[in-house]
């Protein structure tokens, strides 16, 4: 490993409050790479956030969202908001690198001084997405932005829990393509405070609406109901209702008989999932560092150990590296 | 773990007119293949929306691929807007058509490799490996 450089965190820390984009845009890549210097920076501008709108955009790969985001920002940069984009794709699990084509669908809105657009690759850092999506979506936040969006494709835990971490998550689905068993499946029904149906110009819409609508009424929901909108993102129309509706979620978390108690579970699931991050990581940087891991592997591996008892004597190996420290 | 290394961020965009964007594809590929982050932009970017995304993402390194010609106007625009943004510490390189008699009036305004027709994606890839700026 080289010899890292210094990095000057007062002057990032000044720099974001400021509005200067360029100690935003590498302050993000210090939380990202979950550097030193990424952590100092987050423990010392979360104190500043609260101020911006955190919207979640999840769906299946193909759903419209980076156009529906790209539309959302548009029709919000019209109501006088400034926004903050994330955009997560995911990296090649063969290689580790990707291709992120976000800006494609939001070309114009490169342009514009009141939004800043971040691609973020996956990374398949053992659960560390959320770890490191909500923590770029905070300094956006503690950078002023009055909305915050969070694209992820809602494909696993990791993406639904990205979801979790913003204060109103938005359901994206299309007409046709089996998306009522897809939602089911991926759990996402139960995260999604706003759902849209978009590509609402193609035959079958209705219909989508219709199944959300039946799922819906089987779901275990609290006191807020999710609307079920219709858009399409490539003309815009539907784009204003679906901002007003995210709108009344904001509202109603903030004001609602629930508030106090939307916030500490929101606060729940959030700490949650970072520990859960953390706890994975070091457990198995412990397990692996012991031997435990390698010599378990390879009786599993000869079959003559089940993996589920080796996973036990694994947990056992990983409190006896913790206890020796 | 400790997250030593972070991909390499890479940014291929295409300034200026030419909706041929094949050449520029096929290198963000080999990019993302060999283990980076590639940010593409899509066709027809200005030299400020350019330098805008170079800046948002925090690359290393900018790549433009250009088959209009006008790569001795747009170039020197697109490094202007970098340098008025303060980055001043990313690797260019060019790609497309670009007769060798402008080669090195591009290398002097800051691109340190130019690639025309027939590269083998390997030589841009070890290019951009070697001589992209260290991050944290």
């Amino acid at each position: 490993m080289s010899n890292a450089p210094t990095v000057d965190t007062d002057a990032l820390v000044q720099g974001i409050l400021d509005g200067n984009r360029r100690s935003l845009s590498r302050a993000i890549s210090h939380v990202e790479a979950d550097t030193p210097a990424g952590r100092e920076l987050l423990a010392r501008l979360y104190p500043r956030t609260g101020h911006a709108q955190v919207i979640g955009i999840t769906g299946s790969a193909g759903a419209g969202k980076s156009t529906l985001v790209g539309a959302i920002a548009r029709e919000q940069r019209k109501r006088g908001r400034t926004v903050g984009i994330v955009a997560v794709d995911p990296s090649s699990p063969f290689s580790h690198g990707a291709i992120l084509g976000d800006r494609i669908r939001m070309q114009d809105l490169t342009a514009d001084g009141g939004v800043f657009l971040r691609s973020m690759a996956s990374r398949g850092n053992l659960g560390g997405l959320s770890e490191s999506a909500t923590g770029v979506a905070d300094l956006l936040d503690a950078a002023g932005f009055d909305v915050v969006l969070i694209e992820t494709v809602g494909a696993g835990q990791d993406e639904v829990e990205v979801a979790n971490a913003a204060g109103t998550t938005v359901l994206v689905a299309n007409p046709g393509g089996g998306d009522e068993v897809q939602s089911m499946k991926a759990g996402l029904m139960e995260v999604a405070q706003v759902m849209v149906v978009n590509k609402a110009d193609l035959a079958g819409a209705d219909t989508a609406v219709t199944q959300l609508r039946a799922l819906l009424a089987i779901a275990d929901l609290g006191a807020w109901r999710p609307p079920i909108l219709k858009a399409t993102a490539r003309t815009g129309e539907g784009v204003p209702e679906l901002i007003d509706a995210i709108d009344s979620h904001q509202e109603f978390i903030k004001t609602s008989e629930h508030a106090e108690e939307e916030r500490r579970k929101h606060a729940e699931r959030q700490l949650v999932a970072i520990a859960r991050a953390i706890l994975h990581r070091e457990a198995l940087s412990a397990a692996s560092q012991s031997g435990a891991l390698q010599d378990l592997v390879s009786v599993v591996a000869d079959r003559t150990r089940d993996p589920r008892s080796a996973a036990e004597e694994l947990l056992v190996a990983v409190r006896r590296e913790w206890a020796g420290r | 773990m400790v997250t030593t290394g972070a991909p390499i961020r890479v940014l291929i965009a295409k300034p200026g007119l030419d909706g041929h964007d094949r050449g520029a594809k096929v290198v963000a590929r080999a990019l993302r293949d060999a283990g980076m982050e590639v940010i593409y932009t899509g066709i027809r970017q200005t030299p400020q929306m350019i330098a805008e995304a170079a800046l948002q993402e925090d690359v290393q390194v900018v790549g433009l691929s250009i088959l209009s010609g006008a790569h001795l106007e747009l170039f020197p625009r697109v490094v202007e807007e970098l340098k008025s943004r303060g980055i001043d510490d990313v690797l260019l390189f060019a790609g497309g058509i670009i007769p060798n008699e402008d080669i090195p009036k591009i290398n002097e305004i800051g691109f340190k490799g130019v690639f025309g027709p027939g590269t083998d994606t390997n030589d841009i890839i070890e290019f951009v490996r070697n001589n992209a700026p260290a991050r944290t």
